[in-house]
């Protein structure tokens, strides 16, 4: 693309060319093999790719499974062949079995959820910019931020092994609740494929850890001359809360995990007291099943925040660039993201009000839930109110980025509903839950995600994507997600429960075939668009239209000082300072003005 | 075959498309770049407005489809439900403000804002007077809805009435089983290791506790309208949910950790039909937690009838203890 280009590229290479090319000298440059530049990098934009290609797979499987259990759900009568011979006894007679269904829904939901919002997202987008836009040459430690994908790579491995083992893996939904997890006898999800689940989460929590405090420390400790911390773009604020956020709550889901370990293999009874499964009385007495969703709910919320915050911070950077105006309330913004991120802290419990939770707990837990909803109004008003009286380009990343926004805000607002305990003893576990989150955090974060990509695939290929297959891929994506979910919260209005294989035997429920067959078949096309962004992506790194000029965008943030395709280090000649924040954009009539240009003396004050 | 067609025609349009996209790459190129941006921006505005008029006549549309399938066009049976409606209706009133005024704005500006080379940008950094209306307004719509919740919710998950009729359910994969505690009004002793399904005692429960004798034990749930019912919920192996739909109320079925749930049904099984105009229609209890591969069909009945009917259907029912004792009588004296 870049029209941009042609219009704001070539100021800005003049602006910078002086500071690049003074210390030409200094550009120290060893020769690196395959390996060392392509598999054990310790270079984060080389971790920050492959962190996106391995997500990117991740994301093919994980959708393609929904594709499958929507060929279930929307087609219930009808039998196709074609699974059969691919995933045999699973799927006899070309129907996908009730196992193989769960099976289907809990690996959907642990992929999506771990392996592409959380590594795939923030790994990628942490590790990409927060050395170019902090100013730095690289992570604190380059080799704790290789351990960390390699962590990430083992525990795909791990779990990509889980889904050939004979009894299948884990099927209990992602939440993995014991004591349905802990007991084989219960499911057959609950066999093998179970450890392998957990073993895969505790190596991935490995790799959150190392990537989180690399991050942190990188943020806090490297950055450079005059990048005050209110001078920090918001992507790397929301990056920051989002790490902090994981560095305090995945042990806990770890300690969870062990623990559950424990009861299936060495005969504890942390989760487990009083069961008879299937005739078989079971010896354990004293342990609490509610217990482990207290361990896991304590990540599991702050974790829809790791995967929300750092698109909520991309969104905020690109809103900006491409409005070619200030982020409106750059403070108010930092604030509201550290107040999500206090709050992500101190609501585990509202997915638990139907558990017997004690109602007097449950009624802080709605008091505290329901005031994220305040620093949420005020990101979206904010970002309104960025767009507002700008000179908007269109660019790919631009349409996501709105995109996200109205996601958001019809997400954020059926979480009003849930936070509500009063409603939620109604709407717990329908198909409005099902709406709600995969608005929310799920397209929502794509669409953070995709922005993000289409923003900085310059910065990390030095080519273009295709514009044409760009607008295609937002689109139908836009409108897809919506006529897949949105109908989905009047039959969670009817009650309809979720993880549901089959209505037909229900009164209550057996209401809504023709819409089931719509959205399934929505969903394949939105996942086949989908496809074209992977083959836009592939092809375009190595055959996209080159990136000509420094600052294709016009952006102030410093990733675009450096060259074209940095190389290890970034900055061939010395770091650049910073003397301003990075949204003086449309001030004193001009365009933009980068982070690295000391402010003048008779520029107006704000 | 027809798969093989699909997948055909599926590769044919993703080559087209590509052909497309690289040929409007080139176009742009030659008929310059900035012209071709000007253009793709203006389609792009074009179509916020487009989504924005589609997506209120789809909204409208879909409302229009699917409203009378959802409960929100029937009463609710149990008096919980009642506020549990009321709480969503206000819900919906301040969510539903809110959605369409920013939805509107968010894709009004997008369109009026679009890129023209004439337009100054305004530069607003911030406005402390805006930042606060919008942390306060929200923050009184909210205390409204925090309010009004806990007010509800309290009442719902308050002390059953003393007179409220007990019934005890046990889910196990993938069943319920009811038991009434018959006319002492007290359950007998439960414990999980003398379950032994056959031998009559698929509960667990203590013969040598005298209050169990009188228990009365179905798989049908039987309850009588307008007088307030207390569930005792149990589980045997994984965690359900007892979800009853047209009541509007669900709790988590746990082993090891009983947990209640109370109401008062407010119509009769057959005044249902009436109202729904659905003839076969039943009140539903579905599980509503994930618990194993047959979750989806984890189906259980309650019966709402007057008290007569009721009367009638419990006298019908033998107590467990008297069933399991007759059953063990040939082999004691053969």
């Amino acid at each position: 693309m870049s029209s941009e280009a042609i219009k704001h590229g070539h100021a800005v290479a003049e602006v910078h060319s002086h500071d690049a090319h003074d210390s030409h000298g200094h550009d120290h440059h060893h020769e690196e093999s395959f390996l060392t530049k392509y598999i054990f990098s310790t270079d984060h934009k080389m971790i920050g790719k492959q962190f996106l290609i391995t997500g990117i797979i991740w994301a093919i499987i994980g959708g393609l499974f929904s594709v499958l259990f929507r060929l279930q759900l929307g087609y219930p009568e009808m039998s196709f062949p074609f699974l059969e011979d691919l995933f045999g006894k699973w799927a006899a007679g070309g129907r996908i079995s009730n196992d193989f269904y769960y099976a289907l829904v809990t690996m959907h939901g642990t992929i999506l959820v771990f392996f592409v919002l959380t590594a795939g997202l923030s790994g990628t987008f942490a590790n990409i910019l927060i050395p170019l836009q902090v100013g730095a040459r690289d992570m604190a430690s380059g080799f704790l931020n290789m351990l960390s994908y390699w962590f990430f790579f083992l525990a795909s491995v791990v779990m990509f092994a889980s889904l050939f083992i004979q009894t299948g893996p884990a099927s209990g939904g992602w939440t993995i609740y014991p004591p349905l997890s802990a007991l084989g006898q219960a499911s057959e999800g609950s066999k093998l494929g179970m450890d392998f689940w957990l073993i895969s989460m505790a190596l991935f929590i490995v790799s959150s850890l190392l990537g989180g405090l690399n991050y942190i420390s990188t943020i806090l400790n490297l950055r450079t001359k005059g990048m005050s911390m209110t001078r920090l773009p918001l992507t790397i604020w929301a990056i920051f809360f989002t790490a902090v956020l994981g560095v305090l709550s995945f042990p806990v889901l770890l300690s969870g995990a062990v623990l559950l370990l424990f009861d299936r293999n060495l005969g504890t009874s942390f989760y487990l007291s009083d069961i008879v499964v299937k005739g078989e009385i079971l010896p354990n007495e004293g342990g609490s099943a509610i217990l482990f969703q207290h361990l896991f709910w304590f990540l599991g919320h702050p974790e829809v925040y790791i995967i929300l915050l750092p698109a909520m911070g991309m969104v905020s950077e690109i809103l900006s660039v491409n409005s070619r105006k200030p982020i409106f309330g750059y403070l108010a913004m930092v604030g509201s993201l550290f107040a999500i991120c206090i709050l992500a802290f101190l609501v585990w419990a509202h997915h638990m009000f139907v558990t017997g939770l004690n109602p007097f707990l449950g009624a802080f837990f709605v008091l505290l839930t329901l005031l994220i909803a305040i620093p949420s109004a005020i990101k979206v008003f904010n970002w309104l109110t960025t767009i507002w009286r700008g000179n908007i380009r269109f660019t790919p990343a631009m349409l996501f980025a709105i995109g996200f926004v109205s996601l958001f805000i019809s997400g954020g607002l059926t979480g009003i509903f849930l936070g509500n305990s009063t409603l939620d003893i109604h709407l717990h576990d329908t198909y409005f839950v099902v709406a709600h989150f995969h608005i929310v955090m799920g397209v929502a974060s794509f669409f953070g995600m995709f922005a993000g990509v289409y923003h900085w695939f310059p910065k990390m290929y030095g080519r273009y994507l295709n514009n044409t297959m760009a607008y295609i891929h937002f689109w139908v994506t836009m409108a897809g997600s919506y006529l897949i979910f949105w109908p989905m919260h009047y039959s969670g209005l009817a009650g309809m429960p979720r993880r549901y294989t089959d209505w037909s035997n229900w009164q209550s429920f057996n209401q809504f075939a023709d819409m089931n067959r719509f959205i399934s078949t929505v969903a394949m096309v939105v996942f086949a668009v989908q496809l074209l962004f992977v083959f836009n992506f592939f092809y375009s790194i190595f055959k996209g239209r080159k990136v000509k000029s420094q600052n294709p965008w016009g952006a102030n943030t410093l990733e675009w000082t450096t060259p074209i395709n940095p190389g290890h280090g970034n900055w061939p000649g010395d770091i650049p300072e910073v003397h301003r924040w990075a949204y003086d954009y449309g001030k004193d009539g001009r365009e933009f003005i980068p982070q690295t240009e000391p402010v003048g003396e008779h520029e107006s004050k704000h | 075959m027809s798969g093989y067609f699909i997948l055909a025609i599926l590769t044919l349009a993703f080559v087209v498309t590509f052909q497309i996209a690289k040929a409007s790459e080139y176009v742009s190129v030659l008929k310059g770049e900035e012209k071709a941006f000007r253009q793709n921006n203006r389609i792009n505005a074009f179509l916020f407005i487009v989504f924005l008029v589609l997506g209120l006549i789809g909204a409208w549309w879909c409302n229009e489809l699917f409203y009378q399938k959802t409960l929100l066009a029937q009463p609710a049976a149990s008096d919980h439900g009642e506020k549990i409606d009321f709480m969503l209706w206000i819900t919906f009133a301040v969510t539903g403000l809110v959605f369409f005024i920013t939805q509107i704005l968010l894709f009004w500006f997008a369109y009026k804002y679009q890129y023209s080379e004439k337009r100054e940008v305004f530069f607003f950094p911030h406005n402390n007077k805006l930042e606060l209306i919008w942390t306060v307004v929200p923050a009184i719509f909210l205390t409204v809805l925090v309010g009004f919740g806990l007010f509800y919710w309290f009442k719902i998950t308050g002390d059953a009435p003393k007179d409220a009729q007990v019934v005890e359910i046990t889910g196990k994969q993938f069943n319920w089983m009811m038991r009434y505690p018959g006319k002492d009004n007290v359950l007998g002793r439960k414990n999980y290791r003398l379950t032994d399904a056959s031998n009559g005692n698929a509960l667990g429960v203590d013969w040598e506790d005298e209050a169990s004798h009188d228990d009365i034990e179905a798989t049908e749930m039987h309850l009588v309208v307008d007088k307030p019912v207390q569930l005792v919920i149990n589980a045997q192996d994984v965690i359900h949910d007892v979800g009853l739909v047209h009541f509007r109320l669900k709790m988590d079925a746990v082993p090891g950790i009983p947990t209640t749930l109370w109401f008062t049904p407010k119509y009769t099984t057959a005044q249902m039909k009436e109202i729904t105009g659905n003839k076969d229609f039943v009140y539903e209890i579905s599980c509503d937690q994930m618990c194993g591969s047959g979750h989806y069909s984890m189906r259980g009945v309650i019966v709402v009838e007057t008290q007569a009917e009721y009367d009638a259907w419990m006298a019908s029912k033998k107590p467990q203890y008297a069933v399991v004792k007759e059953a063990a009588q040939p082999e004691s004296k053969p």
